[in-house]
């Protein structure tokens, strides 16, 4: 038998004691002071467990307050009348003024005067050779060093056969091995998983790429027939160059930006 | 007539014969196969073809073989295209518009008013009366007769973005960017009612509800950035939300059959059934944001029962019934035809009544699409696009026709004379331009504009053309 359900037995029968209410407004207001007290005298990992808790309240308390405060200020901003008026079909559409547009393409001109690559990273951190493979000893005393495992992302084509491991000098290991990418449409401002077609090139030599080695900058090829581009003659493009925009031995995914 | 085609029939041993199926736009042949002489022309056939439906008044039609207009006598066509005489040769009747449509060609009045960029022109369903909203928060509606202003109506707070003629022609509903929509009285110039509020961003698009299904014009429905379009009742002030998009709602349509056509950045075109707002198919297809949509009935919906002799109804009720009329026999026997435009370059053409797939998809454009309108007699789809260019679709196929190219801007807006032989574009380039669809070429470029051009509108009844831009003046163009 339950003992514990008097207090709600009596409330059911009798109705709240007349000071009822009174004595949990009581108790609400010196909880506070209740707990206050307690914060300040507990010691050791009690206490830095209390104060994380009051922390991490004030801290919400704080994000919420700012986030009422936020909407209505937005609300103000929308309200004026805006110089520039913009039909309903440009309203979502990225409005560079004039004066930028012309600015930027005199940059781009004499960018291309320049003969640099026009491509969204211009300048890669060169990788030296020691970084991109680790030395494999073989032979039966470990003495001989002519194998190398590479240590960056790769991209192996499908087709590929390993050669027997007497004539395999670069081992390109099955786990940095890709196959997708993530590709963004810097148009479109949209993000396609799209099957990586090949390495068109490694900035940090024709032997990377011919490895298919995929560092940070490297320019891959990717399967856009998903996308739906077209040609001038109306031909569904299915392969696009990509530029490489992370680190992916480090991060586990390859992330680039179409190149158009 | 009888004589003349007795005629023909008996030319027959003398020159070369070719055995020839007239058919339907839709494929349906006139009547059996029959051996026509080589050394007929359009004309001729023009006549065979009154016959052989027994039109009381004699149509204009044109002849079109394998998508190419025929011009000439059929005996050069066959030489020229080495077509074989084994074979029956298909020609496809397309009946024309019995009236024909100016190009124009020079501005005839300059309107300055607007304090700022003209966002929206429209021409009411009858074209006696033209309105604008713009980017200084008003409508004004303008004077055709003498070309200048005429009202000057206040009372949004921000951007007037869309405008919207009831299909009689007795209503004016405006749209602003902070959400609210004004209805106004063409006739005086004032607000009937109170706004309407409701939705919570921008207003992206309005559409009536079509005069055939409802006599006195009360419903409309609006689209909106927040993702919701809403069906308002003018008379009750009455909304029904229709929600289910995730994103934004770019444009919305009512068709002819009393549904509901959105379509949203979120990929999807919805249909909705109108009076309680429930959702009864979602087309999928696109890639990317769908910019536009077009109704192949689109233009006897806006025009209600007015059409190009300029009648005037008495009551609601005959408009309705000439409305009906008018609908049915655009329609014909075949379903409504939906196409869309989208951010991802392509287009689709769905019958949304049959198929939840689509029907053809339209490549072709190397940038987003931003219109896509059909001609009047819904045998065409027309496309701008950021690509400069503009390019001409067969309305019923979906197949690629030709392309317009010329601007050297972006196509924002265009519009198709009443009698489909005409195609207007306005671009960010500050021209217009007026297509030819016959001869595939530019009948006329109508500089003028001092900026971007945002909207564009060929006045129903033909006479005039109205443009509105970035240089915040109204221009009217006339033949």
């Amino acid at each position: 038998m339950p003992q514990g359900d008097y207090m709600d037995r009596f409330q059911r029968d009798y109705g709240y004691r007349l000071d009822h209410f009174e004595r949990k407004r009581k108790k609400a207001a010196r909880d506070v002071h209740k707990h206050s007290k307690t914060a300040q005298k507990t010691l050791g990992i009690k206490g830095k467990m209390i104060a994380k808790k009051n922390y991490a309240e004030k801290a919400q308390m704080k994000r919420t307050l700012a986030m009422h405060e936020e909407s209505t200020s937005r609300r103000k901003a929308d309200d004026n009348v805006q110089e520039g008026a913009v039909p309903a079909y440009l309203l979502d559409r990225e409005n560079t003024t004039r004066a930028k547009i012309l600015s930027n393409t005199i940059k781009q001109k004499r960018k291309e005067k320049a003969g640099k690559w026009d491509v969204p990273l211009p300048k890669v951190r060169p990788v030296a050779e020691d970084e991109m493979f680790k030395v494999v000893r073989t032979g039966k005393r470990k003495t001989k060093q002519w194998k190398r495992m590479v240590t960056k992302a790769t991209f192996v084509g499908p087709g590929f056969t390993r050669k027997p491991p007497k004539y395999e000098r670069f081992i390109r290991p099955t786990g940095l091995r890709f196959t997708k990418a993530h590709v963004t449409h810097p148009e479109l401002k949209c993000t396609f998983n799209l099957e990586i077609i090949g390495v068109k090139k490694n900035p940090n030599g024709p032997m990377y790429t011919s490895l298919g080695v995929i560092t940070k900058g490297s320019i891959i090829e990717v399967n856009v027939s998903e996308l739906g581009l077209v040609t001038p003659a109306g031909k569904v493009v299915w392969g696009k160059y990509a530029q490489v925009t992370n680190n992916p031995e480090n991060d586990g995914c390859i992330n680039a930006v179409l190149l158009v | 007539m009888e004589g003349e085609t007795e005629a023909i029939m008996e030319q027959r041993t003398v020159v070369n014969n070719v055995m020839c199926l007239l058919t339907h736009q839709d494929g349906a042949p006139l009547g059996a196969p029959m051996y026509l002489p080589q050394n007929i022309g359009p004309q001729q056939l023009q006549l065979i073809v009154n016959q052989l439906l027994q039109n009381e008044e004699k149509l204009p039609y044109a002849f079109y073989i394998s998508d190419e207009e025929l011009l000439v006598p059929l005996e050069t066509y066959l030489q020229k295209h080495k077509v074989s005489v084994e074979k029956a040769l298909p020609i496809v009747c397309q009946p024309q518009a019995v009236f024909r449509i100016r190009p124009v060609s020079r501005c005839s009045a300059t309107i300055s008013g607007h304090g700022e960029a003209v966002l929206s022109v429209a021409f009411s369903p009858d074209g006696r009366q033209l309105a604008s909203g713009s980017g200084d928060t008003t409508v004004r509606f303008w004077d055709l007769g003498t070309q200048t202003p005429m009202y000057t109506c206040t009372g949004h707070k921000n951007w007037v973005l869309c405008i919207g003629w009831s299909p009689d022609g007795k209503y004016l509903v405006s749209g602003s960017k902070s959400g609210e929509l004004i209805c106004w009285d063409p006739q005086t110039g004032k607000q009937s009612g109170n706004a309407l509020t409701g939705h919570k961003k921008w207003i992206t698009g309005i559409s009536w509800e079509p005069v055939h299904l409802n006599a006195p014009c009360r419903r409309f429905v609006s689209s909106s950035k927040d993702g919701d379009a809403r069906i308002w009742d003018v008379s009750l002030k009455k909304c029904i939300v229709l929600s289910g998009h995730t994103l934004a709602v770019t444009c919305v349509k009512w068709g002819g059959d009393g549904v509901i056509y959105t379509g949203s950045q979120d990929c999807t075109i919805k249909v909705w059934e109108t009076t309680q707002g429930k959702l009864i198919r979602e087309l999928k297809g696109h890639a990317h944001w769908v910019n536009s949509l077009a109704l192949s009935t689109e233009y006897v919906l806006r025009t209600g029962g007015f059409d190009h002799t300029g009648k005037h109804y008495s009551s609601p009720e005959e408009m309705k019934k000439v409305a009906l009329e008018r609908y049915n026999s655009m329609r014909g026997n075949a379903p409504e035809r939906l196409v869309s435009g989208s951010d991802d370059f392509t287009m689709f053409l769905w019958e949304p009544f049959i198929n939840k797939h689509p029907k053809t998809r339209m490549t072709g454009h190397q940038q987003l699409v931003n219109h896509v309108y059909f001609s009047p007699d819904g045998q065409w789809i027309a496309s701008a696009s950021f690509d400069k260019s503009v390019k001409i679709w067969n309305g019923t196929t979906g197949a690629f026709v030709t392309v317009f190219r010329g601007h050297v801007g972006p196509v924002y807006q265009i519009s198709w004379s009443a009698d489909s032989r005409l195609l207007l574009s306005g671009s960010k380039d500050s021209t217009l331009k007026v297509w030819d669809i016959r001869t595939r070429k530019l009948k006329q470029d109508l500089p003028g504009h001092a900026d971007e051009v945002f909207s564009v509108d060929w006045s129903p009844d033909g006479e005039k053309v109205a443009s509105g831009g970035k240089d915040k003046v109204l221009k009217l163009w006339m033949g």
